[in-house]
Protein backbone atom coordinates (compact mmCIF):
# COMPACT_ATOMS: atom_id res chain seq x y z
CA UNK A 1 0.00 0.00 0.00
CA UNK A 2 2.72 2.19 0.55
CA UNK A 3 4.35 2.93 -2.83
CA UNK A 4 1.10 4.66 -3.82
CA UNK A 5 -0.80 5.93 -0.46
CA UNK A 6 2.52 6.29 1.73
CA UNK A 7 3.16 5.32 5.21
CA UNK A 8 1.06 7.83 7.42
CA UNK A 9 -0.94 6.94 10.03
CA UNK A 10 -4.16 7.13 7.82
CA UNK A 11 -3.28 4.38 5.93
CA UNK A 12 -2.61 2.33 8.81
CA UNK A 13 -5.87 3.07 10.10
CA UNK A 14 -7.49 2.15 7.01
CA UNK A 15 -5.97 -0.98 6.09
CA UNK A 16 -7.25 -2.18 10.07
CA UNK A 17 -10.38 -0.52 9.87
CA UNK A 18 -11.11 -2.51 6.47
CA UNK A 19 -9.92 -6.11 8.34
CA UNK A 20 -12.12 -4.81 11.40
CA UNK A 21 -15.21 -4.23 9.32
CA UNK A 22 -14.45 -7.31 6.70
CA UNK A 23 -14.31 -9.71 9.65
CA UNK A 24 -17.71 -8.54 11.08
CA UNK A 25 -19.12 -9.24 8.24
CA UNK A 26 -17.81 -12.83 7.93
CA UNK A 27 -18.64 -13.41 11.97
CA UNK A 28 -22.16 -12.43 10.60
CA UNK A 29 -22.71 -14.35 7.55
CA UNK A 30 -20.61 -17.14 8.72
CA UNK A 31 -23.16 -17.58 11.53
CA UNK A 32 -26.33 -17.16 9.57
CA UNK A 33 -24.64 -20.09 6.99
CA UNK A 34 -23.93 -22.46 10.05
CA UNK A 35 -28.28 -22.72 11.01
CA UNK A 36 -29.46 -25.74 9.84
CA UNK A 37 -27.21 -28.87 8.35
CA UNK A 38 -23.84 -27.30 8.85
CA UNK A 39 -21.76 -29.37 5.91
CA UNK A 40 -17.70 -29.66 6.05
CA UNK A 41 -17.46 -28.99 2.57
CA UNK A 42 -19.22 -25.92 2.94
CA UNK A 43 -16.77 -25.30 5.68
CA UNK A 44 -13.91 -26.45 3.08
CA UNK A 45 -15.22 -24.19 0.69
CA UNK A 46 -14.22 -21.25 2.80
CA UNK A 47 -11.06 -21.81 2.70
CA UNK A 48 -10.68 -22.56 -1.05
CA UNK A 49 -12.53 -19.32 -2.05
CA UNK A 50 -10.58 -16.89 0.30
CA UNK A 51 -7.28 -18.30 -1.12
CA UNK A 52 -8.60 -17.53 -4.23
CA UNK A 53 -10.30 -14.33 -3.12
CA UNK A 54 -6.88 -13.40 -2.54
CA UNK A 55 -5.02 -13.66 -5.78
CA UNK A 56 -5.56 -9.92 -6.99
CA UNK A 57 -3.55 -9.18 -3.75
CA UNK A 58 -0.64 -10.77 -5.21
CA UNK A 59 -1.38 -10.19 -9.22
CA UNK A 60 -3.12 -7.31 -9.56
CA UNK A 61 -2.27 -4.92 -6.38
CA UNK A 62 -0.84 -2.06 -8.67
CA UNK A 63 -3.81 -2.58 -11.38
CA UNK A 64 -6.15 -2.02 -8.82
CA UNK A 65 -3.75 0.61 -6.79
CA UNK A 66 -2.80 2.45 -9.40
CA UNK A 67 -6.50 3.67 -11.34
CA UNK A 68 -7.48 4.87 -7.76
CA UNK A 69 -4.01 6.74 -7.04
CA UNK A 70 -4.83 8.76 -10.03
CA UNK A 71 -8.76 9.20 -9.13
CA UNK A 72 -8.27 10.32 -5.12
CA UNK A 73 -5.90 12.69 -4.10
CA UNK A 74 -6.18 11.95 -0.78
CA UNK A 75 -3.89 9.47 0.44
CA UNK A 76 -6.78 8.32 3.20
CA UNK A 77 -9.58 8.18 1.06
CA UNK A 78 -7.11 6.68 -1.50
CA UNK A 79 -5.59 3.76 0.99
CA UNK A 80 -9.48 3.37 2.31
CA UNK A 81 -10.48 2.56 -1.17
CA UNK A 82 -8.32 0.10 -2.09
CA UNK A 83 -7.88 -1.93 1.15
CA UNK A 84 -11.80 -2.29 0.52
CA UNK A 85 -11.18 -3.46 -3.02
CA UNK A 86 -7.61 -5.49 -2.28
CA UNK A 87 -8.82 -6.93 1.53
CA UNK A 88 -12.48 -6.94 2.04
CA UNK A 89 -13.65 -10.03 0.08
CA UNK A 90 -10.84 -12.32 1.25
CA UNK A 91 -10.95 -11.01 4.92
CA UNK A 92 -14.76 -11.44 5.20
CA UNK A 93 -14.55 -15.27 3.85
CA UNK A 94 -12.09 -15.74 6.39
CA UNK A 95 -14.03 -14.10 9.06
CA UNK A 96 -16.57 -16.97 8.22
CA UNK A 97 -14.82 -19.92 9.33
CA UNK A 98 -14.71 -19.07 12.86
CA UNK A 99 -18.47 -19.10 13.65
CA UNK A 100 -19.27 -22.10 11.47
CA UNK A 101 -16.03 -23.88 12.96
CA UNK A 102 -18.13 -23.67 16.62
CA UNK A 103 -21.00 -24.93 14.87
CA UNK A 104 -19.00 -28.01 13.75
CA UNK A 105 -17.18 -28.50 16.87
CA UNK A 106 -20.13 -28.35 19.46
CA UNK A 107 -22.15 -31.23 20.05
CA UNK A 108 -23.70 -30.08 23.33
CA UNK A 109 -24.49 -26.60 24.27
CA UNK A 110 -23.31 -27.75 27.46
CA UNK A 111 -20.00 -27.35 25.94
CA UNK A 112 -20.07 -24.56 23.55
CA UNK A 113 -18.72 -21.98 25.77
CA UNK A 114 -15.63 -24.55 26.37
CA UNK A 115 -15.35 -24.92 22.72
CA UNK A 116 -15.92 -21.62 21.47
CA UNK A 117 -13.15 -20.44 24.34
CA UNK A 118 -10.80 -23.02 22.68
CA UNK A 119 -11.47 -21.74 19.21
CA UNK A 120 -11.07 -17.87 19.94
CA UNK A 121 -7.94 -19.20 21.69
CA UNK A 122 -6.48 -21.18 18.72
CA UNK A 123 -7.43 -18.10 16.27
CA UNK A 124 -6.33 -15.12 18.27
CA UNK A 125 -2.72 -17.51 19.36
CA UNK A 126 -2.58 -18.36 15.80
CA UNK A 127 -2.70 -14.16 14.93
CA UNK A 128 -0.41 -13.22 17.22
CA UNK A 129 2.68 -15.97 15.76
CA UNK A 130 1.72 -15.24 12.35
CA UNK A 131 2.39 -11.29 13.24
CA UNK A 132 5.35 -11.87 15.10
CA UNK A 133 7.17 -14.11 12.50
CA UNK A 134 6.33 -11.79 9.87
CA UNK A 135 7.33 -8.71 11.26
CA UNK A 136 10.65 -10.26 13.07
CA UNK A 137 11.44 -12.54 10.18
CA UNK A 138 9.48 -13.66 6.80
CA UNK A 139 10.10 -9.58 5.54
CA UNK A 140 13.80 -10.16 6.38
CA UNK A 141 13.58 -13.85 4.34
CA UNK A 142 10.90 -13.26 1.76
CA UNK A 143 9.26 -11.08 -0.72
CA UNK A 144 5.89 -9.77 0.15
CA UNK A 145 4.13 -11.96 -2.08
CA UNK A 146 6.24 -14.92 -1.17
CA UNK A 147 4.64 -14.46 2.19
CA UNK A 148 1.05 -13.74 1.10
CA UNK A 149 1.62 -17.00 -1.49
CA UNK A 150 2.67 -18.65 1.13
CA UNK A 151 -0.70 -18.12 2.83
CA UNK A 152 -2.99 -18.92 0.24
CA UNK A 153 -1.11 -21.62 -0.27
CA UNK A 154 -1.44 -22.48 3.00
CA UNK A 155 -5.22 -22.20 2.77
CA UNK A 156 -5.87 -24.26 -0.15
CA UNK A 157 -3.94 -27.13 1.28
CA UNK A 158 -6.40 -26.53 4.64
CA UNK A 159 -9.16 -26.46 2.02
CA UNK A 160 -8.93 -29.45 0.10
CA UNK A 161 -7.67 -31.48 3.06
CA UNK A 162 -10.93 -30.76 4.59
CA UNK A 163 -12.92 -32.17 1.61
CA UNK A 164 -11.10 -35.13 1.01
CA UNK A 165 -11.39 -35.49 4.44
CA UNK A 166 -15.06 -35.30 4.36
CA UNK A 167 -15.45 -37.28 1.58
CA UNK A 168 -13.41 -40.55 2.80
CA UNK A 169 -15.05 -40.66 5.59
CA UNK A 170 -18.81 -40.45 4.26
CA UNK A 171 -17.29 -43.36 1.44
CA UNK A 172 -17.77 -46.15 4.17
CA UNK A 173 -21.59 -45.38 5.11
CA UNK B 1 44.02 19.86 20.14
CA UNK B 2 43.08 16.31 20.92
CA UNK B 3 41.58 17.17 24.34
CA UNK B 4 39.55 19.96 23.37
CA UNK B 5 38.07 17.54 20.82
CA UNK B 6 37.75 14.95 23.21
CA UNK B 7 36.09 18.14 25.52
CA UNK B 8 34.24 18.88 22.70
CA UNK B 9 32.63 15.71 21.39
CA UNK B 10 31.68 15.53 25.36
CA UNK B 11 29.85 18.61 25.48
CA UNK B 12 27.99 17.43 22.10
CA UNK B 13 27.48 13.82 23.69
CA UNK B 14 26.26 15.66 27.50
CA UNK B 15 24.37 18.67 25.77
CA UNK B 16 20.72 16.35 25.07
CA UNK B 17 21.48 14.92 28.81
CA UNK B 18 21.08 18.09 30.55
CA UNK B 19 19.54 20.13 28.08
CA UNK B 20 16.81 22.43 29.33
CA UNK B 21 13.06 21.91 27.59
CA UNK B 22 11.68 24.61 26.17
CA UNK B 23 9.16 22.68 24.64
CA UNK B 24 7.15 19.34 24.45
CA UNK B 25 4.52 18.66 22.47
CA UNK B 26 3.18 15.09 20.97
CA UNK B 27 2.32 14.68 17.46
CA UNK B 28 0.56 11.71 15.87
CA UNK B 29 3.63 10.17 14.92
CA UNK B 30 5.91 10.85 17.95
CA UNK B 31 6.92 12.98 20.61
CA UNK B 32 8.91 16.12 19.95
CA UNK B 33 11.22 17.68 22.64
CA UNK B 34 12.92 21.66 21.95
CA UNK B 35 15.92 21.70 23.91
CA UNK B 36 18.05 24.65 24.64
CA UNK B 37 21.79 24.60 26.63
CA UNK B 38 25.10 25.75 25.68
CA UNK B 39 24.23 28.14 23.28
CA UNK B 40 22.50 25.36 20.94
CA UNK B 41 18.78 24.60 20.51
CA UNK B 42 17.81 21.38 19.39
CA UNK B 43 14.75 19.82 18.13
CA UNK B 44 14.73 15.61 19.51
CA UNK B 45 11.90 13.07 18.16
CA UNK B 46 11.08 10.45 20.78
CA UNK B 47 13.60 11.26 23.36
CA UNK B 48 12.71 8.71 25.68
CA UNK B 49 13.43 6.29 23.10
CA UNK B 50 17.19 7.79 23.40
CA UNK B 51 16.62 9.17 19.57
CA UNK B 52 19.38 11.63 18.46
CA UNK B 53 18.85 15.39 17.32
CA UNK B 54 17.08 15.77 14.43
CA UNK B 55 18.23 19.35 14.59
CA UNK B 56 20.45 22.10 16.13
CA UNK B 57 20.72 25.57 15.98
CA UNK B 58 22.53 28.15 17.27
CA UNK B 59 20.92 30.74 19.46
CA UNK B 60 23.45 33.49 19.41
CA UNK B 61 21.94 34.28 16.01
CA UNK B 62 25.16 32.84 14.37
CA UNK B 63 24.34 31.39 10.81
CA UNK B 64 26.87 28.39 11.41
CA UNK B 65 25.39 25.55 11.48
CA UNK B 66 25.70 22.45 13.87
CA UNK B 67 25.63 19.51 12.98
CA UNK B 68 28.45 17.65 10.33
CA UNK B 69 26.00 15.55 8.36
CA UNK B 70 23.72 19.13 7.47
CA UNK B 71 26.66 21.00 6.52
CA UNK B 72 27.92 17.99 4.12
CA UNK B 73 24.53 17.94 2.70
CA UNK B 74 25.15 21.33 0.96
CA UNK B 75 27.98 19.23 -0.74
CA UNK B 76 25.38 18.46 -3.83
CA UNK B 77 25.95 21.93 -4.77
CA UNK B 78 29.17 20.77 -6.42
CA UNK B 79 27.51 18.64 -8.62
CA UNK B 80 24.60 21.43 -9.04
CA UNK B 81 26.27 24.64 -8.08
CA UNK B 82 22.74 26.69 -9.21
CA UNK B 83 19.71 24.85 -8.44
CA UNK B 84 16.54 26.37 -9.37
CA UNK B 85 13.74 23.59 -8.31
CA UNK B 86 14.82 22.09 -5.15
CA UNK B 87 12.72 19.35 -3.36
CA UNK B 88 13.32 18.33 0.42
CA UNK B 89 11.72 15.29 1.92
CA UNK B 90 11.46 15.85 5.71
CA UNK B 91 11.93 19.23 7.13
CA UNK B 92 12.66 18.52 10.57
CA UNK B 93 14.32 21.85 12.21
CA UNK B 94 14.02 23.45 8.42
CA UNK B 95 18.18 24.42 8.15
CA UNK B 96 18.49 22.79 5.23
CA UNK B 97 15.84 24.51 3.02
CA UNK B 98 16.36 27.66 5.30
CA UNK B 99 20.03 27.93 3.87
CA UNK B 100 19.25 26.72 0.37
CA UNK B 101 16.54 29.92 0.25
CA UNK B 102 19.09 31.95 1.44
CA UNK B 103 21.95 31.12 -0.84
CA UNK B 104 19.45 30.57 -3.62
CA UNK B 105 16.58 33.63 -3.64
CA UNK B 106 15.19 32.78 -6.81
CA UNK B 107 14.40 29.02 -6.56
CA UNK B 108 11.68 27.76 -5.68
CA UNK B 109 11.69 24.83 -2.63
CA UNK B 110 8.88 22.19 -1.95
CA UNK B 111 9.78 20.68 1.62
CA UNK B 112 7.43 17.74 2.42
CA UNK B 113 6.57 16.75 5.81
CA UNK B 114 4.57 14.02 7.36
CA UNK B 115 4.10 15.57 10.80
CA UNK B 116 2.04 18.84 10.69
CA UNK B 117 3.57 19.89 14.46
CA UNK B 118 6.91 19.14 13.25
CA UNK B 119 6.07 21.72 10.69
CA UNK B 120 4.64 24.15 13.50
CA UNK B 121 7.55 23.10 15.69
CA UNK B 122 9.98 24.61 12.92
CA UNK B 123 8.08 27.67 12.47
CA UNK B 124 7.92 28.46 16.28
CA UNK B 125 11.23 27.62 17.47
CA UNK B 126 13.75 27.29 14.75
CA UNK B 127 12.63 30.55 12.85
CA UNK B 128 11.37 28.44 10.15
CA UNK B 129 9.51 30.83 7.34
CA UNK B 130 7.40 29.72 4.27
CA UNK B 131 7.68 32.07 1.25
CA UNK B 132 5.82 32.58 -2.10
CA UNK B 133 8.94 30.61 -2.89
CA UNK B 134 9.28 28.28 -0.47
CA UNK B 135 6.39 25.42 0.31
CA UNK B 136 5.66 22.87 3.12
CA UNK B 137 3.53 20.21 1.86
CA UNK B 138 2.27 17.78 4.58
CA UNK B 139 2.16 14.61 3.12
CA UNK B 140 4.06 11.31 2.71
CA UNK B 141 7.24 11.73 0.42
CA UNK B 142 6.57 9.10 -1.76
CA UNK B 143 2.90 9.95 -2.53
CA UNK B 144 4.07 13.52 -2.91
CA UNK B 145 7.15 12.61 -5.79
CA UNK B 146 4.73 9.65 -6.97
CA UNK B 147 2.15 12.99 -7.60
CA UNK B 148 5.03 15.14 -8.76
CA UNK B 149 6.67 12.45 -11.60
CA UNK B 150 2.55 11.90 -13.23
CA UNK B 151 2.15 15.72 -13.53
CA UNK B 152 5.78 15.81 -15.23
CA UNK B 153 7.15 18.34 -12.74
CA UNK B 154 10.72 18.36 -12.34
CA UNK B 155 13.45 19.50 -9.74
CA UNK B 156 16.82 20.33 -10.05
CA UNK B 157 18.19 19.34 -6.49
CA UNK B 158 16.56 16.52 -4.81
CA UNK B 159 17.41 16.24 -0.65
CA UNK B 160 16.28 12.72 0.85
CA UNK B 161 16.15 13.46 4.33
CA UNK B 162 13.14 11.70 5.69
CA UNK B 163 13.97 10.28 8.90
CA UNK B 164 11.60 9.35 12.13
CA UNK B 165 13.88 9.11 14.73
CA UNK B 166 16.74 6.51 14.04
CA UNK B 167 14.37 5.00 11.65
CA UNK B 168 13.92 5.81 7.91
CA UNK B 169 10.65 4.73 6.36
CA UNK B 170 11.53 2.06 4.61
CA UNK B 171 9.23 2.74 1.36
CA UNK B 172 11.76 5.49 0.64
CA UNK B 173 14.67 3.25 0.11
CA UNK B 174 13.55 0.65 -2.60
CA UNK B 175 14.54 0.42 -5.84
CA UNK B 176 10.99 1.99 -7.22
CA UNK B 177 10.89 4.70 -5.14
CA UNK B 178 14.22 5.78 -6.66
CA UNK B 179 12.79 4.92 -9.61
CA UNK B 180 10.32 7.53 -8.70
CA UNK B 181 12.78 10.07 -7.81
CA UNK B 182 14.55 9.84 -11.39
CA UNK B 183 11.71 10.76 -13.03
CA UNK B 184 10.96 13.88 -11.19
CA UNK B 185 14.83 14.42 -11.75
CA UNK B 186 16.15 17.17 -14.37
CA UNK B 187 18.64 15.85 -16.57
CA UNK B 188 21.66 17.80 -14.90
CA UNK B 189 20.10 17.69 -11.36
CA UNK B 190 21.43 15.56 -8.37
CA UNK B 191 19.74 13.65 -5.73
CA UNK B 192 21.34 14.50 -2.34
CA UNK B 193 20.46 10.88 0.45
CA UNK B 194 21.39 11.79 3.87
CA UNK B 195 21.74 8.28 5.34
CA UNK B 196 23.79 5.71 7.74
CA UNK B 197 27.66 4.70 7.48
CA UNK B 198 27.14 1.67 9.41
CA UNK B 199 25.39 -1.73 9.71
CA UNK B 200 24.52 -4.39 7.00
CA UNK B 201 21.92 -1.97 5.81
CA UNK B 202 24.64 -0.14 4.51
CA UNK B 203 25.27 -2.39 1.79
CA UNK B 204 21.68 -3.23 0.36
CA UNK B 205 20.87 0.56 0.32
CA UNK B 206 24.43 1.11 -1.96
CA UNK B 207 23.35 -1.31 -4.25
CA UNK B 208 20.06 0.07 -4.73
CA UNK B 209 20.79 3.42 -5.45
CA UNK B 210 23.93 1.85 -7.50
CA UNK B 211 21.38 -0.42 -9.71
CA UNK B 212 18.91 2.68 -9.86
CA UNK B 213 21.61 5.57 -10.39
CA UNK B 214 24.23 4.01 -11.73
CA UNK B 215 27.55 5.79 -10.01
CA UNK B 216 27.32 7.28 -7.02
CA UNK B 217 29.91 9.70 -4.97
CA UNK B 218 29.99 8.75 -1.06
CA UNK B 219 30.43 11.05 1.25
CA UNK B 220 31.52 10.05 4.49
CA UNK B 221 33.68 11.79 7.32
CA UNK B 222 34.73 10.02 10.48
CA UNK B 223 33.49 12.58 12.71
CA UNK B 224 29.76 11.47 11.52
CA UNK B 225 28.04 8.35 12.16
CA UNK B 226 25.53 9.80 8.61
CA UNK B 227 27.04 9.50 4.91
CA UNK B 228 25.53 11.19 2.05
CA UNK B 229 25.16 9.46 -1.48
CA UNK B 230 25.47 12.00 -4.36
CA UNK B 231 24.42 11.11 -7.60
CA UNK B 232 22.99 12.65 -10.84
CA UNK B 233 21.51 11.30 -14.29
CA UNK B 234 24.75 12.43 -16.18
CA UNK B 235 28.23 10.96 -15.16
CA UNK B 236 29.53 11.78 -12.09
CA UNK B 237 32.08 15.56 -12.55
CA UNK B 238 35.48 14.55 -11.95
CA UNK B 239 37.27 16.07 -8.68
CA UNK B 240 38.92 18.87 -11.19
CA UNK B 241 35.51 19.90 -11.74
CA UNK B 242 34.45 19.76 -8.53
CA UNK B 243 37.54 21.44 -6.91
CA UNK B 244 36.34 24.72 -9.43
CA UNK B 245 32.99 24.95 -8.00
CA UNK B 246 34.35 24.55 -4.37
CA UNK B 247 36.41 27.72 -5.16
CA UNK B 248 33.61 29.44 -6.46
CA UNK B 249 31.17 28.52 -3.89
CA UNK B 250 33.51 28.21 -0.91
CA UNK B 251 32.89 32.25 0.18
CA UNK B 252 29.44 32.08 0.17
CA UNK B 253 28.99 28.84 2.38
CA UNK B 254 32.15 30.14 4.83
CA UNK B 255 28.93 32.47 7.28
CA UNK B 256 27.41 28.75 7.65
CA UNK B 257 30.50 27.04 8.73
CA UNK B 258 30.87 24.46 5.93
CA UNK B 259 34.42 23.49 4.95
CA UNK B 260 33.59 23.41 1.70
CA UNK B 261 37.00 23.40 0.14
CA UNK B 262 37.61 20.58 2.15
CA UNK B 263 34.66 18.82 0.38
CA UNK B 264 35.82 17.19 -3.03
CA UNK B 265 38.60 15.19 -2.04
CA UNK B 266 36.72 13.33 0.10
CA UNK B 267 33.62 12.47 -2.06
CA UNK B 268 34.06 9.09 -3.44
CA UNK B 269 33.19 6.85 -6.27
CA UNK B 270 34.62 3.60 -5.04
CA UNK B 271 32.51 0.68 -4.52
CA UNK B 272 33.11 -0.28 -0.57
CA UNK B 273 30.08 -1.94 -0.08
CA UNK B 274 29.33 -6.20 -0.63
CA UNK B 275 27.60 -6.21 -4.16
CA UNK B 276 26.08 -9.30 -3.65
CA UNK B 277 24.05 -7.65 -1.04
CA UNK B 278 19.80 -7.96 -2.27
CA UNK B 279 18.32 -4.74 -4.03
CA UNK B 280 15.74 -3.45 -1.71
CA UNK B 281 12.37 -3.44 -3.46
CA UNK B 282 8.46 -2.43 -2.45
CA UNK B 283 8.61 -6.03 -2.21
CA UNK B 284 11.45 -6.76 0.10
CA UNK B 285 12.70 -4.18 2.30
CA UNK B 286 13.24 -5.18 5.68
CA UNK B 287 15.52 -2.05 6.25
CA UNK B 288 15.06 -1.74 9.76
CA UNK B 289 15.92 -5.06 10.68
CA UNK B 290 18.82 -4.95 8.82
CA UNK B 291 20.13 -1.93 10.62
CA UNK B 292 20.34 -4.08 13.59
CA UNK B 293 22.59 -6.89 12.08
Amino acid sequence: MSPYFGGSLSVWGSVLTVFMLALSCGYLIGGRLSEGQPELKTYAFFFIVAAVASLPIVFFADGIMRPIFMAIEDPRYGSLIASVFLFFMPTTILGMISPYSIRLLVEHEDHSGKIAGQLFFVSTFGSALGTLGTAFYFVLWFDVNEILSGTMMALMIVGVAIFTLDVTARRPQ
Amino acid sequence: MKQILILLCGIVLLTPLYAQTIHEERSVYRDITVTERFGRRCLLFNVHRGDRNQTCIFTDGSSRLVFDYTKMSFAGLLLKPDPKRVLIAGLGGGTIPLVLSELFPSASIDVIEIDESVARVANEFFFFEETDLMRVHINDARVFIKRAALKEEKYDYIVLDAFSGDYIPEHMLTQEFLEEVKQVLTPDGVVVANTFSTSRFYDHESVTYQRVFGELYNFKLPTSGNRIILTQLEPLPDIGLLTERAVQLAPQLGKYGIPFLSYPEKLSSQVDWDMSRRVLTDQYSPSNLLRDN
